[in-house]
This record gives structure tokens, C-alpha cells and sequence, in this order.
């Protein structure tokens, strides 16, 4: 019965939303719609607004207008904690992991949402909370494992190398079980090689983890060979979508990207 | 399987060697007084690292908190269980004080715990310098409010807490002070240890990491950081407690930002974000301000001195942000501490 609901309904929904700051409409009139495991891109120049897209969908901003539903809850009004908690996980254009932690308790403290204890719970060590912790560990480490972090596991994140950290934040994006999954320029600052590697990371999780995912990428290269759909924004408008084939072709594109041919 | 109770046998075995010393009164009454205010520092400067150097933010009014706990601790101790002036008769018998001492500290840091409201709840918005300010402003609201209320001696302060020890003495004869002031402050290093340690205590680490990640990676930060603030202020004021019963009187004066100040050198002694740093910094903050007494008023000269001092050659402070088992990992082979 739950089955039939969650497959009908589609897992991010967004209804004419517009965002402004002043005077400034950084997006306009933003829909998509994103089915069970979809793996959609969206892209556009910089400053088109995509970024700000992730951060309505994510709850950091709430829209002037519109709405966004995530598996058919509103989240109008929701924190982003409470949003995270429906099942979306995202990673940022510049990489935010903690530092001053392990990797592991990177991973540990993204399983705040589903924590079966609390304050007291932490202080009188209780039964639901020695097993809710072992819980949580035995769980990081084989994600670690599965992801081959788990060598690096009680490191600093500062002290590896720049793709790993683009991928443990992957891996503790992923560690809250989204349903939806907003990568946010996963390939910035990598070379050729360490993309196609991306490509293929993303490709497995994809394909492994059941999980619809939408995609901020500059890397042309990297968005037409991993999405089936693709969005492409500029100035907050959305001006094409549609497949691979179709984007590559689109009048509007071209001249967004490479500008228009009358001088 | 034998290093999982060393902490606890350590700790029984300092516990009972010191009520052994003040009960056969080997130990002079200076250097126990001298003991007890180390517990009540360790309790302060442990409680305040939590905010300053786990969290991140910058609290100057942790004495404000104290004072709660000094005054509700006392009020509460003296109205159930000493004839006062104020209060008239004792509520209850003062055979049963024995019993419900540690519920009237207690409650008096759960009285701070909710003063601690006063910053937390402005914490959502602000944070940074900003909160700072609003932390000095606590500390100041606290203190008027209580030197305004005639009833409860006002600046002039408050007395009679001996009564009630006395009244504890009287049933039976041991060093009871001595005994809750050790109690209390292991409490506390025990509960700051197991709160950080914990995957719902690590997002206060998150919080000073990445503020934005933290509440996006589903971390409910309003609600870490109330926790975080009550637990802070809640322990100075249990803290405050024990110094009141210590010293058997009590006045808004003493808990002014001077003793803030004091709570926040220790912490930046012994290094932001070290729990066994803070307890480190304690002892020896307590050590030096005695060792100093000889120099009367030149004291607060020369001990602002060795921080600048220490600032220069080792800003970081005593151990940096490193426990003590970071710089001898040796330590872990021997011992637990969960």
C-alpha cells in the first residue's frame, strides 16, 4: 500500500516558485517535477540561480511564491533539519564537512535526524542509547567501507585529498537515507580523470541506492553523460529542458552559454 | 577488562583519602577551603568550555549564572531546614537536610539552567560578538534583580547556609562539604565527557564547525544549542551552590563579570574545546591565585602579567584543543572514561 503511494507520487515537486532578494528575482517561475529515481540536471551559466534553487528546496530559504513538495508533504515553513528529516540530503558547492572531526563523526553526526535518544539518554548511557549508537557506527563504518573511506575513517577531512573530501561529503549526504539527493557541482575543482571517476561514483550510487538525484554541474561533459533530463536556467528563468540530445542542440542554450551571434 | 573501572577506582580512592584527611583533620582548614574551591573552578571553567570552546560562541557572563544557583540553593536550604529571621521555623525537620542537600543544589542549577534561557533563546538569531553582549547583559539583569530584592538581604547579601552543614554535622560527623563539593565536580566532568561524546552532543562540535552544514545535515540546532546553554549554566549553578555552603554567605557582589572573567581565563588557559584542559587550568588557576595571596593587591597585577605571557609563547593554551589521552595515547591503554 505504502509502495503504490511513494511510486505515483512523485519525489520532489515544485510549483512556480520564485525567489527574490529586493529588488533582485534570482528565480522565477521554477517547476520540475522529479519521478522515483530520476537522475536530472540542471544547469545554466553562473549566477543563473541554481545554487539558490538547492537552497529553497533544502529549506535554507523559504520562496516568495510557489511551492515545493517533497514526496507530497509541503515544506512551506519547515527548518531545514525538519525538511532533511523527509528525505533530502544535499552537498554544497564548496565543500562544508566538519573539519575539526573525524570522518567517521562526520558521518555519526548526519544520523541526527534519527536518533532514538535524547539529552537524558546521552547522560545515563541507556539502553536506547547504547544500541542507537552502535547502530549508527556499524552503519558508517560500512558505508565508509562500501565508499573505501573506511582507512581514512579516523582522520581529519582536512587531511585528505580534495576529491576525497568532494566524495565523503557524497558519502554523508547519502548516510541519511535521502530519497532525493542534491549534488551541488560534485566535479568543481577536479581534473579530467577524477570526473570520470565522479561519473562513474554517481552512476553506481544511482543505480545502488535507489535514489532520485538532481545535479548542479558546470563539466558539460559530466551532465550529458549522466542525466536522463536535464534543466537549464539563466537569470532565474528556466529556457530549455529536455534530454541530452535536445539541450545540446537548443537555440536558447547556445546563446546562453556562448551569447548571441549579432554583435 | 580491568582498565573499564580504573577511572572509578582512582576517583574513590581521591575521594576517600581526602574525607579521610579533613575527617581526622590532618589537613588544615586553609588547604581544604583551598580543595573545595578547586572543585567549584573545575565545575566553572568545564561548564564554560562546553559554550566557549565546544560550541564556539563567547559567553562573559557564566558567573550570572552561578549566582542563580547560589541564592536558590541557599534560599531553598535555609527556609527548609534552619530557624531564619526571614523564613521563621524550618518547613521541615533539619534531621532531614542530611538527605536532601544535594536535591537543594541541585535545584538550585536547575534554576540556573532556566536563567540560562536569557542567552539561549537570543542565541537562534545572534551569535558571535553580538552574543556576547547579550551574555554580559545577563549577567548584569541577574545581579541587579537580586541586590533589588530587599527580602533576600539585597546588596547586602545572604547567611545562615553553616546552619543547615551544621545541622548535617549533627547526624552524623563527617566532612560533608568536602564530600558533595568532590561528588558534584565529578558529576560534572562526567556529564560534559559523556554529552560530547556522544553523536547528539557532537552537534554542538558541528555547530562551531559549520553552523549552516550542521542544521542542513539535519542537526535541529535551536534545540542543541537551548540544550547546550541550560547544561552550561545549569552546572555553574550548581557550582554556585557549593560556594555559597562553602563559604556560608553570600553576595550579588561576588558574582560579578570579575568572576566571569576568572571562569573565562581558566578556560582559555587551559585551551578551548580540551575538557581535560579546563579541569587542568582549574587546579592550577586556584594553585596560583593562594601561592600569590602573599603579594595582596600586586596579585591582580602579576597574574594578568603571566597571561600575556602565556598568550605569547602559547596561545593556544595548556593543551591546545587536545585531551590528555591526544598527547599520552599510552593513557588509553590504561583507562576508559565514558
Amino acid at each position: 500500500m505504502q509502495t503504490q503511494t511513494t511510486s505515483s507520487m512523485p519525489v520532489l515537486e515544485i510549483r512556480k516558485m520564485t525567489q527574490r532578494f529586493g529588488g533582485l528575482v534570482a528565480v522565477s517561475n521554477f517547476s520540475v517535477t522529479l519521478g522515483r529515481n530520476q537522475l536530472t540536471g540542471l544547469i545554466g551559466p553562473n549566477g543563473a540561480g541554481k545554487t539558490t534553487v538547492f537552497n529553497l528546496i533544502s529549506g535554507f530559504y523559504q520562496p516568495s511564491e510557489g511551492e515545493i513538495f517533497i514526496n507530497g508533504t509541503p515544506t512551506a515553513g519547515l527548518k531545514p533539519h525538519k525538511v532533511t528529516s523527509l528525505g533530502v540530503a544535499r552537498t554544497f558547492q564548496n565543500i562544508r564537512l566538519w573539519n575539526q572531526m573525524s570522518v567517521l563523526d562526520n558521518i555519526r553526526v548526519a544520523q541526527h535526524g534519527s536518533l532514538d535518544y535524547g539529552f537524558f539518554g546521552a547522560m545515563f548511557r541507556t539502553r536506547s542509547y547504547v544500541d542507537c549508537e552502535a547502530k549508527i557506527e556499524k552503519e558508517a563504518r560500512e558505508l565508509l567501507e562500501i565508499f573505501e573511506l573506511d582507512k581514512q575513517a579516523d582522520e581529519l577531512p582536512t587531511n585528505l585529498a580534495y576529491g576525497l573530501q568532494r566524495k565523503l561529503e557524497i558519502v554523508r549526504a547519502l548516510s541519511e537515507k535521502p530519497q532525493l539527493l542534491l549534488l551541488d557541482e560534485p566535479a568543481a575543482g577536479l581534473n579530467s580523470v577524477d570526473a570520470q571517476e565522479l561519473i562513474r561514483l554517481i552512476h553506481w550510487i544511482h543505480e545502488t541506492f535507489d535514489v532520485t538525484i538532481l545535479l548542479i554541474e558546470h563539466h558539460m561533459d559530466v551532465v550529458m553523460e549522466l542525466c536522463s533530463e536535464i534543466k537549464v536556467i539563466d537569470f532565474g528563468q528556466t529556457i530549455a529542458e529536455g534530454t541530452p540530445e535536445q539541450i545540446r542542440n537548443h537555440p536558447a542554450v547556445i546563446t546562453a552559454y556562448l551569447g548571441d551571434d549579432t554583435i | 577488562m580491568f582498565r573499564k573501572y580504573t577511572v572509578q577506582l582512582i576517583l574513590v580512592t581521591l575521594g576517600g583519602i581526602i574525607t579521610y584527611l579533613a575527617y581526622e583533620e590532618l589537613i588544615g582548614l586553609y588547604t581544604l577551603s583551598v580543595l573545595m574551591f578547586m572543585g567549584v573552578n573545575i565545575i566553572m571553567s568545564t561548564s564554560l568550555n562546553l559554550v566557549n570552546g565546544n560550541m564556539g560562541e563567547f559567553s562573559c557572563g557564566h558567573a550570572g549564572f552561578m549566582c542563580v544557583g547560589a541564592y536558590v540553593s541557599s534560599l531553598l536550604g535555609v527556609l527548609l531546614f534552619s530557624k531564619d529571621k526571614i523564613f521563621g521555623p524550618p518547613l521541615l525537620n533539619p534531621d532531614l537536610a542530611i538527605y536532601f542537600f544535594p536535591l537543594v543544589i541541585i535545584a538550585g542549577g536547575i534554576a540556573a539552567a532556566f536563567a540560562g534561557l536569557l542567552v539561549a533563546l537570543p542565541s537562534y538569531k545572534t551569535r558571535g560578538d553580538y552574543l556576547a553582549i547579550i551574555t554580559i547583559a545577563a549577567n548584569y539583569i541577574i545581579i541587579s534583580s537580586i541586590e533589588n530584592l530587599n527580602v533576600i538581604g539585597g546588596s547586602r547579601g545572604f547567611m545562615g547556609m553553616k546552619k543547615v552543614i551544621n545541622a548535617m554535622e549533627d547526624i552524623i560527623y563527617l566532612p560533608w562539604m568536602v564530600i558533595w563539593v568532590f561528588v558534584f565536580t565529578v558529576a560534572t566532568v562526567w556529564a560534559l565527557r559523556r554529552y560530547t561524546s556522544s553523536t547528539f552532543g557532537k552537534g554542538v562540535a558541528a555547530i562551531c564547525q559549520d553552523e549552516v552544514a550542521a542544521e542542513i545535515m539535519s542537526v535541529n540546532t535551536n534545540k542543541i544549542k537551548t540544550i547546550t546553554f541550560m547544561l552550561s549554566s545549569g552546572l555553574a549553578g550548581i557550582a554556585g551552590g557549593l560556594f555559597a555552603y562553602i563559604i556560608g554567605y553570600v553576595n550579588p557582589g561576588s558574582f560579578n563579570i570579575l568572576k566571569s572573567t576568572e571562569a573565562l581565563v581558566m578556560v582559555y588557559l587551559g585551551g578551548m574545546g580540551s575538557l581535560s584542559g579546563a579541569v587542568l587550568s582549574a587546579i592550577l588557576f586556584t594553585v596560583l591565585l593562594e601561592l600569590l595571596r602573599p603579594l595582596q593587591i600586586i596579585k591582580w597585577v602579576v597574574i594578568p602579567l603571566l597571561l600575556i605571557v602565556l598568550m605569547q609563547f602559547r596561545p593556544e593554551g595548556i593543551m591546545g584543543n587536545r585531551e590528555l589521552s591526544d598527547i599520552f595515547p599510552r593513557l588509553k591503554r590504561f583507562y576508559k572514561f565514558k
